[in-house]
């Protein structure tokens, strides 16, 4: 059994926060077979306070004011980046796109340890939002369709699992902070998406103004409706297009829905109904919240209660990003921990041919690959086989061995992922072929095309290499 | 009528029965059924194809059922007549295990061997039943065998791998021609000496002993078929000792089972023993000695 420790930092539209939890894994084969490394446990040790997210200026996120957040969750925790295995530090929401977003990132994920990813992209929020409020693990114990709605302060991330499977996910610019009240109970801000739904309702608000709880509700009211919408449980507006966030995917819904969960800092005010001033958090949060209770999409479907509400996000990011290699593997040790390293990954027909033992496309494949990613490394992504017979293990080290001659660097190492139980074998053949040429093999991993990989040094002995799949990176 | 002329035409009866109530084909279906292996107008009840159909009326979640059937070869979600299986189950029931006694009576086909460069020598027992009553036996090998082992085999090797069939010549069959060349060159890679490889007829995993012995083997390494069950009947295992002897004890053994494929493939296998071996030659130690 060996454990590490993983740290989660969500920099969202409205709060940051920090937590860390172990994970403990396992060799979970019977003693006489080949070993199974898996993820046994993984629990929460320490949840930092919901910190406001810093800005200087309404485009500009305070670096240096989140970097002081993080160092004293670290010191309070009584954790050192050092001691940190994994995790991932996300930006969220609407802060995503703010103008030094992919700065103050570097920033951190350097700061907090050697292997922590920094990950972003609409699409992969709503997946881990989905994991740290529980509806993942409610989709999987009861074998149904649970969605989860995280609805934040910039955006709503949806994503659908299907008895554990991510079956759609969507985000839409609706959240509780694209509207800002200042203490004074004046409009300070609206965001565009905010003001193409006022416009919609059929109100106007400008900053400025007096906040009118009716008006301002008659705003939240749309925004509620356009969730329904979302979840089709009524006709799709135009309006609905034009608040997609952008960079997200179209959402997809399953022929039935059995629960919907609600995350994010709104969920809270879904659930407390609270009198009191609606504008306490200086924002539309409470009003959105309880547009949300009282509309189609509440009164439709059954609620799950959250495990998490506002910490979803970053417990998903620090708890369920990091996955583990498949336990038979090949690879040489000092190339650990690797970082960003973009997906090459093989057509059907570019891997049969390299079945067969063509090497040349596959070359100008990498060749063009490196052009566009501007650095020469790069992981092939293959299905592999099932059961291959030695002579196609063979082959296809030769083909790989080939291309990686042909178009990478003499010092850049031949990276390969499969799908298939079969990267040992891979490895072994290949390595005599590489002259030196450093080497890693590693199976059970399923990325796609324009995925990046995060790999951290080997766990277990060498058993498993710890790794995350993330699906955007900045610039 | 002859005796197996009217074994037969009640067989075609009862099947023709059986197809018109749907008990035992398929019905119609507008799906292409993929890879129905036949012969003739009878199915292979033993097939992949075959044994997908959920044989359960009337499921209340069919997509969960095929999750659930999709993940063990566990006779799940067959239905029942009555109180009792239904025919196709116990047909099937009745075919997995002919199968299985099949490969525990059959004979590797010998021109795997001869594939492979492989000669074949034989223990004490001489024929299956005697291999089958008398474990004794199939633990030595014959006088004629050793002769042949010290003839044919290069002496003292680090690591000598053979063959057996043991209770099963399928496993063998299935797997052999991957995981051999996969191992032998892992180990060859690594600087090692890999003594001349070979097929033990009716042998028993403790005929590696004898083998050790015969030869001065440092390492050896004895891939033999697993007793068949109803799952599979191609699952070989692999059982190492480190200097061994005729009659060292049963926990010096290391074993790496589950060797087919659906369990860890042929080729996978053969990487991993490369390493175990090569553990086991460092530590001096194998069995429950070995630190894993």
């Amino acid at each position: 059994m060996a454990e590490i420790l993983s740290v989660g930092i969500d920099i969202g539209t409205s709060t940051t926060q920090v937590i860390f939890s172990r994970i403990a894994m396992e060799n979970t084969a019977a003693y006489f077979a080949v070993p199974h490394v898996s993820i046994v446990d993984k629990r929460v040790v320490y949840k930092s306070a919901v910190h406001v997210t810093p800005l200087r200026t309404p485009v500009l996120i305070d670096g240096d004011a989140v970097r002081d957040i993080v160092a004293a969750e670290f010191e309070k925790a009584g954790f050192t980046p050092a001691d940190t295995g994994t995790g991932a530090v996300i930006i969220t929401g609407e802060s995503a796109r703010k103008e030094n977003a992919a700065v103050v990132l570097e920033k951190l994920s350097g700061f907090a340890g050697e292997f922590v990813v920094s990950t972003a992209g609409p699409d992969l929020e709503s997946v881990i939002a989905g994991k740290g409020s529980g509806a993942w693990k409610d989709s999987v114990d009861h074998q149904c369709a649970t969605v989860n709605l995280d609805v934040g302060g910039g955006t709503t991330n949806i994503v659908v699992f299907s008895r554990g499977d991510v079956a759609g996910k969507g985000c839409y610019d609706i959240g509780g902070r694209l509207i800002r009240v200042s203490p004074e109970g004046r409009i300070q801000s609206v965001s565009p998406a905010a003001a193409a739904a006022a416009r919609d309702a059929g109100v106007s608000l400008s900053p400025g103004d007096r906040a009118d709880v009716q008006t301002l509700s008659a705003v939240t009211g749309r925004m509620a409706q356009l969730l329904a919408e979302a979840m089709g449980l009524s006709r799709p507006t135009p309006l609905l297009r034009a608040v997609q966030t952008p960079g997200s995917t179209p959402l997809a819904l399953p022929p039935r829905i059995d629960r919907i969960c609600f995350s994010g800092g709104v969920a809270d005010c879904i659930r407390e109904d609270r009198t009191g001033d609606p504008f306490r958090f200086g924002d539309v949060g409470p009003l959105l919240g309880r547009s949300i209770r009282e509309g189609l999409l509440y009164r439709s479907l059954p609620v799950l209660e959250a495990g998490e509400t506002i910490r979803a996000t970053v417990v998903g990011a620090g708890t369920y990003t990091t996955t583990l290699s498949g336990s038979t593997i090949a690879y040489d040790e000092d190339l650990f921990p690797m970082k960003n390293v973009p997906v090459l990954k093989l057509t059907e027909a570019e891997e049969a041919a390299a079945f067969r033992g063509e090497a040349e496309t596959l070359a100008d494949r990498m060749v063009w690959f490196a052009g566009q990613s501007d650095g020469s490394r790069m992981l092939l992504s293959l299905r592999g086989r099932r059961d291959p017979s030695y002579g196609e293990v063979k082959t296809l080290a030769a083909s790989l061995s080939r291309a990686a001659e042909l178009a990478l660097p003499a010092e850049e190492p031949l990276l390969v992922a499969l799908e298939e139980d079969m990267a040992k074998a891979l490895g072994a053949a290949m390595s005599p072929l590489l002259r030196g040429r450093p080497m890693m093999a590693i199976d059970s991993v399923h990325t796609e095309d324009g995925d990046y990989l995060d790999l951290g040094r080997p766990l277990m002995n060498g058993l498993v290499i710890p790794l995350v799949v993330k699906t955007l990176l900045f610039g | 009528m002859a005796e197996p002329e009217r074994i037969a035409a009640i067989v075609a009866e009862v099947m023709e029965q059986l197809r018109r109530t749907g008990s035992v084909v398929l019905p119609a279906s507008p799906a292409p059924q993929p890879e129905m292996q036949s012969a003739g107008d009878c199915e292979d009840l033993t097939s992949p194809a075959c044994k997908k159909i959920s044989l359960l009326d009337h499921p209340q979640d069919p997509e969960a059922l095929e999750r659930m059937r999709g993940r063990t070869t566990a006779r799940i979600g067959v239905g029942r007549a009555g109180p009792r299986l239904k025919t196709k189950t116990m047909l099937t029931l009745r075919a997995d295990h002919a199968q299985a006694r099949d490969a525990v009576f059959a004979d590797v086909d010998s021109a795997l061997p001869q594939r492979l460069g492989l000669f074949t020598v034989e223990t004490r027992c001489g024929d299956k039943d005697t291999y089958l009553t008398r474990p004794d036996l199939g633990r030595r090998l014959s006088e004629e065998a050793a002769e042949t082992l010290r003839q044919r085999c290069i002496p003292h090797p680090d690591v000598q791998i053979f063959a057996s069939d043991g209770l099963s010549s399928t496993a063998v069959e299935a797997n052999l021609e991957k995981i051999l060349p996969a191992l032998t060159d892992g180990l060859k890679a690594r600087g090692l000496t890999v003594g001349t490889p070979f097929l033990l007829r009716f042998g028993r995993v403790a005929a590696e002993d004898h083998v050790a012995e015969i030869l001065g083997a440092k390492v050896v390494c004895v891939l033999l078929g697993e007793r068949p069950g109803l799952a599979t009947a191609e699952s070989m295992s692999a059982y190492i000792v480190y200097n061994a002897y005729v009659g060292i004890p049963e926990s010096k053994r290391t074993v790496v089972s589950n060797i087919h494929k659906d369990g860890i493939s042929a080729v996978e296998a053969g990487a991993y023993l490369t390493e175990v071996i090569c553990k086991i030659l460092e530590q001096k130690a194998s069995g429950v000695d070995l630190v894993k």
